[in-house]
C-alpha cells in the first residue's frame, strides 16, 4: 500500500504539470501545448512503461485495500455499542477505505470520459484549424488544416487521408507525408465549458473528488512513510508538514482547472 | 477536595460464556464516592448484585496499581476510559458527574475472546511473546552479565520504554482495525534495540508477525489510536521500528 500509494502521489504531480497546461496558455497556443503533452504522453516509449506501472499500481493500491479492509473488518465481528474514536484519531485517518473507494469511482468515470475515448474509442477528433484566405476573385475562402508533428500544415481535403487514428497519408500514393496531433484540448474545453448543460454537474463531480483526495492524502502521505519504517525525530515533522502541504496544493490546483474553464 | 457521593447509571455488557449472545445490561447505582476507582466502584455493584442474589460482574484486574495489565474495560467509547497514560485501575469516580450514564464493554477483538461477561481471553499476546519474544540465554553457568555489554544510553532508554508495555492490550481494543501492531512492535523494539537481542532479530520478527497474523488481529493503517490510548505511552516508532526488521528480515533470511 505504501509503494504504490507514494508511487501515486509522484504520478499525481506528472498528472497535475500536464493538465496545467490547459489554463497556463490560452487560445491556439494553449491548445497546440496541450496536444503536444498529449502526444508525448501516448507516444513516448518510457511514459508507455510508466503509464502501466501507474495502471498496475492503482489495481493493486485498490484491490490489496480492499483485501485488508475485509481482513480488519473481520478482526472486529462485535462492535462496540459506545465508540468515541473521534479522540484518538483523526477522521481520515479512519475513513481511508472509504475515501479510497471514492477516488477509484473518480478514476473510473475520469478514465471514462478522456482516457477510454482517447485511447480505445478513438473518439477524439483530429487537431485541425481553419484558415481564411482570399482567392483570386478576392472572396474569403475558409481552408482548413491538420496540425501536424513536423510542422507541417495538410488540409483537410480529398487529397489527403487520415490512417491509423492520426497518420496522415497522401490518398493517390499512399505515403505517410506527415503525423497529426488528437484534439484532446478541444474535448476537455468542451467538457466543462459552459455551453455543455451536464458540465456545472462534471465541474462539482470534480472538484468534489479532489476533496475526497485531500482527504485521503492527508493521512495517507505520511502513513507511507510510517508504514516503510520510516519514522525518526529529525524527519517526523517534515514529512508531516510536506504531506499535509501536498494534501492541500495537489488537489486544490487540480480542482482549479475546471473551474477555470466553466467561468470562461 | 472533599469527597462526594454521585449517583449513575451503568450499561454493562453481561455475557455468560465463549458460546453465548451477550447484551448490555443497565444498572443503577447510587452514593458512589467520587474518591473510589472505578474498580471499586464495579466491587461495590458486586456487591450490591449479591445483595440482590444476582450474578455479579465478572471483570478483570489484580495490582490495582496500573502495572500488571490485568484490567481493560472500553469505558464511553474509549479504552481504559477518558484518561490518557491510564490503566482502568487507575481511573477514579471523579472523572463522572452525577447522572452521568456509563457504558462498559470488554475489548472487541476477534483474537480476544470474551471468557465471561467483561473478562477477555488475551493469551493470543502471550503465544505470540512465545513464538520469539525471548533471547535464548545459555544457562550452564557461565552465564556472562548482561552489564558487561556496553549500551548507548539512547538505546537503552528506548527498549526500556518499549518493555513498559504490559500487554494490556489496549491498543488492539481502540485500534479501529484491530490490529496489535502497537503491542508486536514494543516487543520486537525491546529487544532489537539490544546486543543480545540481535542475535535472533530476523527470526524473531518474522515469527512474531507470523503468529500475529495467525490469531487474526487486523493490520496497522497508522491512525494512531493505539499510541493515543495505550496506558504506558508506548510510541508509534516501534511499529515502523517492526516495519524496519520485517523488510530486513523478509530480504534476508532463507527461512
Amino acid at each position: 500500500m505504501a509503494l504504490t500509494g507514494l508511487f501515486l502521489c509522484t504520478f499525481l504531480v506528472g498528472h497535475l504539470l500536464g493538465n496545467l497546461q490547459l489554463i497556463l496558455k490560452t487560445g491556439e497556443e494553449g491548445r497546440r501545448a496541450f496536444n503536444e503533452y498529449a502526444y508525448f504522453m501516448s507516444h513516448n516509449p518510457a511514459i508507455k512503461i510508466l503509464s502501466w506501472v501507474t495502471y498496475i499500481s492503482i489495481l493493486f493500491h485498490a484491490i490489496d485495500g480492499i483485501l485488508l479492509t475485509i481482513q480488519n473488518k473481520k478482526a472486529r465481528p462485535i462492535p462496540y455499542a459506545r465508540n468515541n474514536p473521534s479522540k484518538n484519531s483523526s477522521t481520515p485517518a479512519r475513513y481511508m477505505a472509504v475515501l479510497g473507494t471514492l477516488v477509484l469511482v473518480f478514476i473510473a468515470t475520469h478514465m471514462a470520459n478522456f482516457w477510454y475515448k482517447m485511447k480505445i474509442s478513438e473518439e477524439v477528433p483530429m487537431h485541425s484549424f481553419i484558415v481564411s484566405v482570399p482567392d483570386q476573385s478576392g472572396q474569403i475562402q475558409n481552408q482548413e488544416f491538420y496540425y501536424t508533428h513536423n510542422l507541417q500544415l495538410i488540409p483537410k481535403d480529398d487529397n489527403f487521408s487520415v490512417k491509423n487514428g492520426t497518420d496522415l497519408y497522401m490518398s493517390k500514393m499512399n505515403i505517410k507525408i506527415g503525423e497529426g496531433y488528437r484534439d484532446l484540448h478541444t474535448v476537455v474545453m468542451q467538457f466543462f465549458s459552459k455551453d455543455n448543460d451536464s458540465a456545472l454537474f462534471a465541474v462539482l463531480f470534480y472538484v468534489l473528488s479532489m476533496f475526497v483526495l485531500s482527504f485521503h492524502l492527508w493521512h495517507g502521505f505520511a502513513s507511507a512513510f510510517q508504514s516503510l519504517g520510516l519514522n525518526h525525530k529529525k524527519y517526523n515533522a517534515a514529512i508531516g508538514y510536506i504531506g499535509k502541504g501536498f494534501a492541500i496544493v495537489v488537489p486544490l490546483l487540480f480542482a482549479i482547472i475546471p473551474i477555470i474553464i466553466y467561468l470562461k | 477536595m472533599a469527597a462526594k457521593s454521585i449517583n449513575i447509571t451503568l450499561k454493562i455488557w453481561r455475557q455468560k460464556n465463549a458460546n453465548t449472545k451477550g447484551a448490555l445490561e443497565t444498572y443503577s447505582l447510587n452514593e458512589v464516592s467520587t474518591d473510589s476507582s472505578f474498580l471499586e466502584m464495579l466491587d461495590q455493584l458486586n456487591e450490591q448484585l449479591i445483595n440482590e442474589r444476582k450474578e455479579p460482574i465478572a471483570f478483570d484486574h489484580d495490582c490495582r496499581e496500573g502495572i500488571c495489565g490485568m484490567c481493560s474495560l472500553y469505558i464511553n467509547g474509549r479504552a481504559h476510559g477518558p484518561e490518557t497514560g491510564t490503566t482502568t485501575c487507575q481511573l477514579h469516580m471523579r472523572m463522572f458527574s452525577d447522572g452521568d450514564t456509563i457504558y462498559v464493554e470488554p475489548w472487541r477483538s476477534r483474537a480476544f475472546p470474551i471468557v465471561k461477561d467483561l473478562v477477555v481471553d488475551r493469551s493470543a499476546f502471550d503465544r505470540i511473546q512465545q513464538a520469539g519474544g525471548f533471547v535464548s540465554v545459555n544457562t550452564s553457568g557461565n552465564t556472562m552479565d548482561a552489564n558487561s555489554l556496553p549500551i548507548p544510553k539512547d538505546d537503552a532508554d528506548k527498549a526500556f520504554e518499549a518493555a513498559a508495555c504490559i500487554g494490556c492490550g489496549a491498543c488492539v481494543a481502540s485500534c479501529k482495525n484491530g490490529s496489535a501492531m502497537l503491542f508486536v512492535g514494543a516487543k520486537v523494539s525491546q529487544y532489537a534495540l539490544l546486543p543480545q537481542g540481535k542475535v535472533e532479530a530476523r527470526d524473531r520478527v518474522l515469527n512474531m508477525v507470523r503468529q500475529m497474523d495467525e490469531e487474526g488481529f487486523g493490520n496497522c493503517t497508522n491512525t494512531g489510536a493505539c499510541e493515543v490510548e495505550c496506558p504506558k505511552g508506548i510510541s508509534l516508532e516501534n511499529i515502523a521500528r517492526m516495519n524496519r526488521e520485517f523488510l530486513k528480515a523478509g530480504l534476508s533470511s532463507e527461512k
